[in-house]
């Protein structure tokens, strides 16, 4: 009982810390706000025109699958704060502490969350502005956001996995883009999966990003869900189990630089 | 607690990376409320050592207990009990100072009313109130290590482990930690202090154990390591550097040993250092023997650190610490 009332207590006193940095360090400021602006808006106005979506409005096709990248990278935080704690002795100095060991990391994707939230919001709105319009019911659309926060949720352990396992947060950048950008444009976020080369087109499919964008158009479009939506779970479940796992493994046996 | 007057205790502690041995046995024992000094050149083992007794890594070989707690049985007994202030100062930087007091407080499960008022206290303590509501990264190098030092002591922890922590501080910082050091040893709290500076071990440690290459090489107190390389002794530099062999026999019936005499500069082996300067020029003027400089010279730690490893303490600034 204790124990879980401090791995709650702790998780949220980290939690607090990583979100009182973001208004504080500019970068990240801009990052969780003006960026997803300006992708929405630089993909509708400036690939829109040149992108063939069949029977819907490109900022509809798009709005799903541009909020699931977000998500993905909505994580990103995790890795270089966990990198910069490393480097700089506070892993140390937590470890040495007699608090919940994992919540250094769950403190720290429960943040990512709240982020995600405020990110879900930015990005909806501007595509509502954009032109973007719901076509499902309501239940369908919370169900949605749900899976959303689950993908977001998923790639944090990823991330933090990441950011424990990196040299420097500059490290963790680069591991971080160079393995999951390519991932997520190769799926059905930005383009039809259709369009691609031969060759391309069954990594594409078989690409959990595509079965994730897939899921989140039916539900916010009522578009077709085949069984996208069950397998996007499953694959978030999966992400949660290895990574927690992995990212927990990695943390007892961190050692600072 | 098993003995309540060691606070710190081991056994064999060895520990090696890869062909590396950082720690070959070591056996230390720290009666509490003592100010122990692990005295060593980078690379020794020094932080090694205080990684394994703060928990953060296991030892190959060896047992060693913290505050009367197995630290690999009862890692979490030994963390309620210790504090820790490292290297680098552990401080986030993108909070305030209160802030992260405030935020260690909560971790050691003190409550958020006391871990406030801790922080406050401490703020002041360290002199850090004014700049309390600043974020960190708008404080000096002196600053950070002070509010580190800070964070260490939220939960009053009877054992407290400081990892090299004037490394890198200009002088005046350092004296400025000293003194916090001390005021916080006049309260009765263990201290294992680890350092490459001679002087900081001598003014701060009550016993020193000089650590070399992962051993133990001596240990004792700052005198009785002194005491090692031989006691006081006075040296003389005369005006005429030919008159040396001279000074000898002028000067036996005042020293502990036979003076020696090296170009114009007698140096005599004193039992006695009160009275030795006036009785040294007395005789000298008797002889006729003028003299340029005068001076009781006590033996530092260096040549101490010289004497024991062939050494100075100081160098291989070069080697990287082995963790």
């Amino acid at each position: 009982m204790s124990e879980l009332h401090y791995a709650v207590g702790d998780t949220m006193v980290l939690a607090k810390r990583s979100l009182k940095r973001i208004p504080r360090q500019p970068d990240l400021l801009v990052g969780f706000t003006i960026q997803p602006i300006m992708f929405v808006l630089l993909f509708v106005y400036v690939f829109g025109g040149a992108i063939d979506t069949g029977p819907l409005d490109y900022v509809d096709f798009l709005i799903p699958g541009i909020i699931v990248q977000s998500m993905v990278f909505g994580g990103f935080v995790t890795a270089l704060g966990l990198a910069e704690d490393l480097k700089k002795g506070l892993i140390d100095r937590f470890r040495s502490l007699p608090m919940w060991g994992p919540a250094v990391i769950s403190g720290r994707i429960l943040a990512d969350v709240g982020t995600n939230v405020i990110q879900l919001v930015i990005m909806f709105t501007v595509g509502i502005v954009a032109g973007f319009r719901f076509d499902s019911s309501a239940a369908e659309i919370v169900a949605g956001m749900a899976l959303l926060l689950l993908i977001g949720y998923a790639f944090s352990w990823v991330f933090a996995f990441i950011g424990l396992s990196s040299s420097s947060p500059e490290a963790s950048n680069a591991y971080g883009f160079t393995i999951l950008f390519p991932l997520t444009f190769i799926s059905s976020a930005f383009v039809p999966v259709e369009t691609m080369p031969d060759w391309l087109q069954p990594i594409a499919e078989h690409n959990p990003f595509t079965t994730m964008v897939d899921a989140a158009r039916a539900l916010f479009l009522g578009t077709p869900a085949g069984n996208s939506i069950w397998l996007a779970v499953v694959w978030s479940l999966l992400i949660i189990a290895v990574f927690s796992v992995l990212s927990v493994w990695r943390y007892r046996r961190a050692v600072g630089r | 607690m098993a003995d309540s007057a060691v606070a710190v205790e081991t056994q064999g502690l060895r520990k090696r990376y890869g062909d590396v041995e950082a720690l070959r046995g070591i056996d230390l024992r720290v009666e509490a409320g003592m100010v122990f000094g692990l005295l060593g050149p980078n690379g020794a083992g020094k932080t090694t050592a205080v990684r394994i007794l703060t928990t953060l890594l296991r030892a190959d070989e060896g047992s060693a207990r913290v505050a009367g707690f197995d630290v690999v049985r009862e890692p979490a007994q030994v963390r309620r009990h210790i504090g820790l202030a490292g290297q680098y100062a552990a401080v986030d930087e993108n909070l305030s100072g209160f802030e992260n007091l405030e935020m260690v407080g909560r971790l050691y499960h003190l409550g958020r009313g006391p871990s406030r008022q801790r922080a406050n206290e401490l703020l002041a303590d360290f002199e850090l109130d004014e700049a309390g509501a600043r974020l960190v990264r708008t404080y000096s190098g002196g600053m950070r290590r002070r509010l580190d030092l800070a964070a260490a002591l939220v939960a009053r922890p009877p054992v407290l482990f400081l990892d090299e922590p004037t490394t890198g501080l200009d002088i005046r910082s350092r004296m400025g930690l000293w003194d916090a050091m001390e005021a916080l040893v006049a309260g009765g709290t263990t201290v294992l202090l680890t350092t490459q500076y001679l002087d900081e071990a001598d003014r701060l440690a009550d016993r020193i154990a000089v650590i070399d290459r992962g051993l133990v090489i001596a240990e004792g107190t700052s005198d009785d390591l002194k005491a090692r390389v031989g006691g006081d002794r006075l040296e003389i530099h005369l005006c005429d550097g030919h008159r040396g062999e001279e000074a000898i026999p002028v000067l036996s019936s005042i020293a502990s040993e036979p003076p020696s005499a090296d170009n114009g500069v007698v140096s005599v082996p004193l039992q006695e250092r009160s009275g030795a300067i006036a009785e040294a020029v007395r005789r000298l003027d008797d002889a006729g023997i003028t003299i340029d400089d005068i001076a009781v010279r006590r033996p530092t730690l260096d040549d101490v650190f010289l004497r024991l490893t062939g050494h100075a303490a100081e160098q291989e600034e070069e080697e990287v610490e082995a963790r």
